[in-house]
């Protein structure tokens, strides 16, 4: 699905990618994670092609086998929607504010699946059941949505093309942890309906929650993969013990 | 100095509502419904909720930022009202504030001395500033030699430890800090708490934090009160309310806490 090979992403004398190896399968729940500056971000804005104009890049990635990065990538509006869609932190950024909800969920059910008049309409309704959003929605602006509502909006959007990979780059992180449970839930029932996902955060409690396997980056390096009940019981590297110890510290069991 | 410090009594605070219609009455919505709490000399209080449970008005309350419709603070037996800023320099000298961003929070033009000797001079504290920006730098185990240094140049850790010396500086009896590790990664998170407590056993000063994030309560505090609509719906020792919950609000956030897969084969 994602292979992610050497990947290197510098700025001028600056690495802020150094040396990151990772794979997603299909179906799979890939959890990434690291402390603030280890490379996350970079290392998902490398797979959707969105660097900032000035990185230079070393490595490979392919989608499917394809590369996507260096001069042989297609156009990522090629590859968006259809293979990969991200879904970032703030929902807000992410929607048109003078855009119903209804509008804007059917933009990617026109284009990538050629959907018109009532079957979009249809398929609108039904979308945003999926990520659990009553029908009545749809007539809502943005602004008038809570916080986890309008990253429902947005998961709702990115996965409209039924895309093999969706990247989740600390999509709860600004929610509030009740609403935070809801979107993981949401998220972790991707792999059943055929799109992988690659979530991001710096919590490892958090992507423990639905994540088959985990990939640890630490200052820029892919420093341990595995599957997450072997990372978590047993971590091989010091930084991600560090990690752990930190989330068992603020686990409600740990403290009793 | 023991006894109580700050005591809140029957807080109500209500917000009107945008009309529905041109002609129509304004609705009013209570965010805070009589709400009490009482902070001692070396309490450790936790203040937790859902989003919209009224934490951030009780808060606003408490530092005197807003009056409420309803119910009064008091500080050391004296009632505290909002006010221009000259009226409430006693007031603030006492309760001091630790705000939840410590990207926004921190003026990116000051260099960490100024930052913290700011409440010293708006609040007047008599002594040295210059020693004391060194003294409360320490207390949060930050090197004095940062002193000179812009946020710009911190990482989130120790900005927030520098926005904790700033509230530290004038050397307050009550700590309010507003979801002050929400913002950081996990293991600055738990050192950032440790300290919280650590400052507030070590220099006697009262802590009230507010936090959604349960495992912050339990891990800083020694009591909590559970927020719901506006209501306290308990409040009792961290024990009590994490191990046996008795409400269904306290219920509902202690199951959105993440919980490590493999925590039972500790």
């Amino acid at each position: 699905m994602l292979t992610i090979s050497h990947l290197q992403v510098r700025f001028g004398r600056h690495t802020a990618v150094d040396d990151v190896s990772l794979g997603v399968g299909p179906a799979e729940a890939v959890g990434l994670i690291g402390a603030s500056g280890s490379g996350k971000t970079m290392t998902s804005l490398a797979v959707l092609g969105l660097l900032p104009s000035g990185a230079r890049t070393g490595g490979t990635v392919t989608v499917d086998g394809r590369p996507v990065l260096g001069a042989a990538a297609p156009a990522p509006s090629r590859l968006w929607g259809r293979r990969l869609a991200l879904v970032g932190q703030d929902a807000l950024a992410a929607l048109n504010p003078l855009v119903t909800v209804g509008r804007q969920v059917a933009i990617p059910l026109r284009r990538h699946l050629g959907l018109t008049r009532r079957p979009l309409a249809a398929a609108v309704t039904e979308i945003l059941d999926r990520v659990g959003l009553p029908a009545e929605t749809r007539r809502a602006y943005p602004a008038q949505l809570s916080g986890g509502q309008r990253q429902r909006v947005a998961i709702a959007m990115a996965t409209a093309g039924r895309p093999a990979l969706l990247i989740a780059d600390e999509p709860t992180s600004a929610l509030d942890p009740t609403t935070q449970a809801g979107i993981l839930t949401l998220l972790g029932r991707l792999p059943e309906h055929g799109t992988s996902l690659l979530l991001i955060s710096h919590d490892i409690a958090v992507v423990s929650q639905i994540c088959h396997r985990l990939v640890v980056l630490h200052q820029g390096r892919t420093v341990e993969q595995g599957r997450t009940a072997e990372v978590l019981s047993a971590p091989a590297h010091p930084h991600t013990a560090e990690l752990v110890a930190a989330a068992r510290a603020m686990s409600l069991e740990a403290v009793a | 100095m023991t006894g109580i410090l700050l005591a809140a009594t029957g807080l109500t605070r209500r917000y009107p509502q945008p009309r529905p219609g041109p002609l129509a009455r304004r609705p009013v919505r209570t965010v805070l419904d009589d709400v009490d709490l009482t902070v001692s000399a070396g309490d450790r209080v936790g203040v937790v909720g859902a989003s919209g449970a009224g934490k951030s008005t009780l808060l606003r309350l408490l530092l005197a930022v807003e009056a409420p419709d309803a119910g009064e603070l008091r500080f050391r037996g004296r009632p505290v009202h909002p006010g221009p800023a000259g009226r409430l320099r006693w007031f603030r000298r006492q309760v001091q504030y630790v705000p939840q961003d410590p990207y926004g929070s921190l003026s990116p033009r000051l260099t960490v001395a100024d930052i913290i000797r700011e409440p010293l001079t708006c609040l007047a504290v008599p002594g040295d500033h210059d020693s004391r920006v060194d003294e409360v730098l320490t207390a949060v185990r930050l090197d004095t030699a940062l002193r000179t240094r812009r946020p710009g140049e911190l990482s989130g850790g120790q900005r927030q430890r520098v926005a904790i010396a700033r509230a530290l500086a004038p050397a307050p009896a009550v700590l309010v800090a507003d979801e002050p590790v929400s913002a950081l990664d996990p293991p600055v998170r738990v050192a950032v708490l440790d300290l919280l407590r650590d400052l507030s056993t070590a220099t006697g000063a009262a802590l009230v934090l507010v936090a959604h994030d349960l495992p912050a309560v339990r891990r800083a505090c020694a009591r909590a009160m559970v927020l719901h609509d506006g209501r306290v719906a308990e409040a009792g020792g961290v024990r009590q309310i994490f191990d046996e919950p008795r409400t269904a609000a306290t219920r509902a956030l202690l199951a959105a806490v993440p919980r490590l897969p493999v925590a039972a084969a500790r």
